[in-house]
């Protein structure tokens, strides 16, 4: 039973992470139309200001519930990144075909992915002393760190924070307006501009927080983002591009599937994911809740 | 009426000249120059083969690093479990293992279009990188391969020859007669009633199909034809590498593939074996003289799409229109 419960746990907390990942890609993709191939290393930048802020911060007398909100400095300056990169290279490429997005978002996740080395060094950042300063739980027999709680706790409001911003507030009414039909919001009188800035700048904050949180867990290391944009793919294909309740279905079948691949069948854990978006994409291409 | 009809004949007027140059070149140049241009060559073959769904039939492939590691793993499989030292059969084992993983996958992939099409592409690779990256038993996961030296046409390297100059003569007139039998056969498939109809389902997917084309079908033989040329392709490049490691199966190099081809412009025939060769100088220069190479292939890479989204044989195609222009203009003294 307690296994059961930790194992559930598990599963969530991965969840939680791919979650905000796959939540930002998707909501990218909804609104504008662009798969970005770059939202990996947003979330990477994102793990490492937060640990490079925090690291200069432990140690120097800063309390600790303070430090576990400087983590947010994270998501913030990958939303800033976000907001400078929309307008200056997306931009000129809404009326060319697909294949230049795709491109130049690749483009951008070869350039970020040397920015993080250029600008940390190829070693791993941690910062492991806010994951062991929460200390951890009994649960049954088994103890359970208690960040990794938090981290599932951060993940459900992100989801539900998400929600209430896109369906009971204003600027979701002109962000779904947008994304149904970018033309007719536009001849109502709605900035398109200004909302495509808005939701790639909102997409990035999500990955950038994603990486935030998972930094006192895991560190920030290199390759990151690369790895998490592919589980990504795999969340917003099973849930449907576009879609924040597809993300969040997606990123919890994702996070069960990993959970029990890891402890059943590792070996082709990795396969299985991809194969299960693969099959997903051919039974319904447009996802589960997709509006292809 | 010749044999070869106009446009042929002034293709083949323009590719003499640079088939004799690549002829001679290994005469000339360093032995080190001719392996890097082999690289390009072998890299140009899986170019021909991206851009048949790219450049001719619309379909943007995000997972071409499938089928140019499927045939170097089966070349490595082969030498591996069968002891078979020829390069033929190498090859053969390599066209066809990557002509069934194209078949298969091409089943499933030619269902869908535009992104659909790339994700699926991307994510069916991604089963091949994680089964080579995870089965370390059976691919040396990422240790990778290690392929000694083929015979080529059943003539093994001399005893004590160096294999540098091995490879920089009798495999690279290898490769290159390979590389030119591949281009000649891709021209003549894009020139065929069948390349014709891919460039209409490109065009106007609707109206082909009421002008009787089996849009599916054509797509799917496409598919497997541009697999079995990345095939061919790779596993050309295990002898020239010496070991295959799951790099060549990870998306990355899908995308690398796509980076040369629109480098090259993938609006023309000869667009990607030209971005193909210079891709390959210029990815060797940068991880040579910088560790941050990456990010000078993408800043590269933002540049060519913001700027020059012809590539550089449109570049090359505009140019040479301005200056003939000019020349008619100016009619020399």
């Amino acid at each position: 039973m307690d296994t059961l419960l930790i194992h559930i746990l598990n599963s969530l907390l991965y969840a939680a992470v791919l979650f905000l990942i796959a939540g930002g890609l998707s909501l990218i993709y909804g609104v504008m139309h662009i798969v970005n191939l770059a939202h990996g290393n947003l979330y990477a930048f994102g793990a490492f200001v937060a640990a490079w802020t925090v690291g200069l911060l432990v140690g120097g007398g800063t309390p600790t519930p303070v430090l576990y909100l400087v983590l947010l400095a994270g998501p913030v300056v990958a939303a800033a990144l976000g907001a400078v990169l929309e307008p200056t290279l997306l931009r000129p490429l809404y009326q060319r075909p697909e294949e230049y997005q795709l491109l130049i978002t690749f483009g951008l996740l070869l350039i970020l992915e040397d920015l993080i080395r250029l600008i940390w060094g190829p070693y791993p950042l941690s910062v492991s002393s806010l994951f062991e300063g929460m200390g951890s739980l009994n649960i049954g027999e088994s103890i359970y760190p208690t960040y990794n709680l938090a981290v599932i706790v951060v993940g459900g409001l992100a989801a539900v924070g998400l929600w209430a911003f896109i369906y009971r507030t204003q600027f979701g009414v002109v962000l779904r307006a947008t994304s149904q039909n970018m033309r007719m919001a536009q001849a109502m009188g709605v900035n398109v501009n200004r909302v495509y800035v808005q939701a790639f700048t909102l997409g990035c904050f999500m990955a950038g927080l994603g990486g935030a949180i998972v930094v006192p867990q895991q560190g920030a290391v290199l390759g990151m983002g690369v790895d998490a944009l592919i589980l990504a793919f795999v969340v917003v294909v099973i849930g449907g591009l576009g879609s924040l309740e597809g993300a969040l279905v997606g990123a919890l079948m994702v996070g069960v599937v990993r959970e029990l691949g890891i402890n059943l069948f590792p070996e082709v854990e990795l396969a299985v994911l991809y194969l299960m978006a693969a099959v997903v994409l051919l039974i319904r291409p447009a996802g589960q809740f997709g509006r292809a | 009426m010749s044999p070869v009809s106009g446009p042929n004949r002034r293709v083949l007027v323009a590719a003499g000249p640079i088939v004799v140059v690549l002829l001679i070149l290994p005469w000339v140049v360093e032995p080190y120059q001719t392996v890097l241009l082999s690289y390009g060559l072998v890299f140009a073959i899986a170019a021909l083969g991206f851009n048949l769904l790219l450049g001719y039939t619309g379909l943007l492939s995000f997972g071409h690093s499938a089928y140019f590691g499927v045939g170097a793993y089966a070349v490595a499989f082969t030498v591996k479990y069968l002891k078979v030292g020829s390069m033929e059969l190498l090859l053969l084992a390599g066209i066809l293992a990557s002509a069934l993983v194209a078949a298969v996958f091409g089943l499933v992939c030619v269902r869908y279009t535009r992104i659909f099409f790339g994700i699926l592409t991307l994510a069916l690779s991604q089963v091949l990188w994680s089964l080579a990256f995870k089965f370390f038993w059976v691919t040396g996961g990422t240790d990778g391969l290690r392929v000694p030296t083929p015979t080529l046409l059943g003539v093994s390297i001399d005893a004590g020859q160096d294999k540098m100059a091995f490879l920089a003569h009798r495999y690279y007139y290898y490769v290159l007669v390979l590389f030119v039998a591949a281009t000649a056969v891709m021209w003549v498939i894009v020139h065929s009633p069948f390349g014709k109809a891919l460039q209409a389902i490109r065009d106007n997917e609707t109206r082909a199909e009421f002008v009787g084309v089996q849009v599916w079908h054509y797509r799917w033989v496409a598919f497997l034809i541009s697999g079995v040329f990345t095939g061919l392709a790779g596993a050309l490049w295990v002898p020239l590498n010496g070991l295959t490691t799951p790099d060549i199966l990870v998306w990355n190099f899908s995308g690398e593939i796509v980076f040369f081809t629109v480098l090259g412009g993938f609006k023309t025939f000869a667009g990607p074996i030209v971005g193909a060769v210079v891709f390959n100088y210029l990815k060797t220069f940068a991880v040579g003289y910088t560790v941050y190479w990456q990010m000078f292939l993408g800043v590269v890479l933002v540049t060519l799409v913001l700027a020059l989204p012809t590539g550089i044989m449109g570049m090359v195609a505009r140019l040479s229109q301005k200056w003939s222009q000019k020349w008619k203009r100016t009619p020399a003294p």
